[in-house]
């Protein structure tokens, strides 16, 4: 099967019914996406798939065939939101955070307290209290924009 | 436990004709789309089947339109695509409703409508709206497409009419005259089953629906009547308390449950009005 991982053509031969999650992991070594609950309740596994925030516990790995997918790695570590995570200790442990910056790439630029309790509901954090996210996602301010090329195309394997 | 997911076969649907091709001859086979529940069964070592047909290849099934007055979802629609419908928000509201409260945004972008119901949970978010919404199950099979009343498509818990070579197609909701409400109440507002969720719409003949107090989502005809017939609120209460009968389960007890839809009664009582 082929998909585009992170801007490059990717080519794989998995069992289909394999998790998108254990794919990006053991297979392309991409670990950024992390693992919480594998049942889709906490958010951490997020990736996008075509622009969109999906669990990717939830994914048989088939279905993305042909499909964009856009893990952690595809925002190449010079993301504003990644900067803003770090200024304003958006993270403690760190479990979540891929997730949660992967779900906060849907937000515009100024978005309201509603808005992104909103986008991050199905994201759980068990240190910061989510504050500190807040805090983070609004000092990204208009750099924060959905991703669909992401801007360190071809780094996958 | 997990399952073997490794070891099971999954054909991608080429066309509805292909797909309703496999369920005719592969009995057991498992339809699946969003995965958002078939996924966290496998996880926990509950495998449906070990056979599985992918319908996400089929965009038709994904169409939302209105023919007439009659306002058809296709099964494969997602929540997302509900919430952002502009046919479903004027039609359907309280839909859009339901469709906003299930999971997050990662599960709405990948749940399907079809899957709420073909799931068959008690539970199901958007089953109470298709009960008082009056909607209709389309059916289809290598043989043909029937039509079924969603208040009668569910036979106990987790069962239903659909037969074993069917697909749920679509769903179609006719014009809803008076005034639509929902509400879930879980634990928390996003990712949590819900523990009573209601659907309600307010006119001369008042129609409820309520989740997760019975083996099926229920239409509440006694409590109906009463209203209908002007009763008052107290007693319409005192009526729906005697109509449901909950359970105590993981999620909730039968006594908390009875209070919270006799609550959710009197909130959508207060906050509709007879037009």
């Amino acid at each position: 099967m082929q998909f585009t991982l992170n801007g490059a053509a990717v080519e794989l031969t998995v069992p289909p019914m394999k998790r998108l999650l254990d794919v990006l992991r053991e297979e392309c070594s991409l670990t950024g996406t992390k693992e919480g609950c594998g049942e889709g309740e906490c958010g951490a596994c997020t990736v996008l798939l075509d622009g969109a925030p999906v669990v990717s516990c939830l994914v048989p790995v088939a279905q993305v065939e042909g499909h964009e997918v856009t893990t952690i790695e595809g925002l190449g570590g010079d993301h504003p939101l990644q900067h803003a995570f770090l200024q304003e200790v958006g993270a403690q442990c760190g479990i979540c955070t891929p997730g949660m910056i992967m779900a906060a790439l849907s937000l515009g630029p100024k978005p309201s307290l509603a808005q992104m309790r909103s986008a991050l509901a199905g994201n759980l954090c068990r240190c910061t209290g989510y504050e500190a996210i807040y805090r983070a996602i609004r000092a990204a301010g208009t750099a924060t924009r959905a991703v669909t090329r992401p801007p360190n195309a071809g780094r996958a394997p | 436990m997990r399952s073997p997911v490794s070891s099971y076969l999954l054909h991608r649907a080429r066309s509805l004709t292909d797909a309703l091709r496999v369920m005719r001859d592969a009995p057991g086979t498992v339809p699946l789309a969003g995965c958002t529940d078939i996924y966290v069964a496998l996880e926990f070592g509950r495998p449906p089947g070990a056979r599985y047909l992918d319908l996400s290849t089929l965009a038709p099934l994904r169409r939302i339109t209105l023919t007439g007055d009659t306002l058809s979802i296709g099964a494969m629609a997602t929540y997302t695509s509900i919430i952002r419908s502009r046919l479903v928000r004027a039609r359907l509201p309280m839909l859009v409703s339901a469709a906003r409260e299930v999971g997050g945004a990662q599960i709405q972008h990948r749940g399907t409508i079809g899957g709420n119901i073909a799931n068959a949970s008690p539970a199901g978010d958007t089953l109470p709206v298709l009960s008082v919404a009056g909607a209709t199950i389309v059916l289809r099979s290598a043989g043909g497409e029937r039509r079924v009343p969603f208040t009668e498509f569910y036979t106990g818990y987790r069962t239903s009419r659909r037969e074993s070579g069917e697909l749920i197609v679509a769903i179609e909701v006719p014009r809803v005259e008076g005034q639509q409400w929902f509400r879930k109440v879980g634990t928390r507002a996003a990712q949590a089953i819900s523990k009573v969720v209601m659907a309600g719409v307010r006119s001369s003949a008042p129609r409820l629906a309520l989740g997760s107090v019975a083996a099926t989502v229920v239409r509440l005809p006694a409590t109906e009547a009463a209203l209908a017939g002007g009763a008052s609120l107290d007693e319409a209460a005192r009526v729906l308390a005697g109509e449901i009968a909950p359970i105590d389960d993981l999620r909730s007890t039968a006594d908390y449950r009875r209070a919270v839809a006799v609550n959710l009664l009197r909130q959508f009582w207060g906050e509709t009005q007879a037009s």
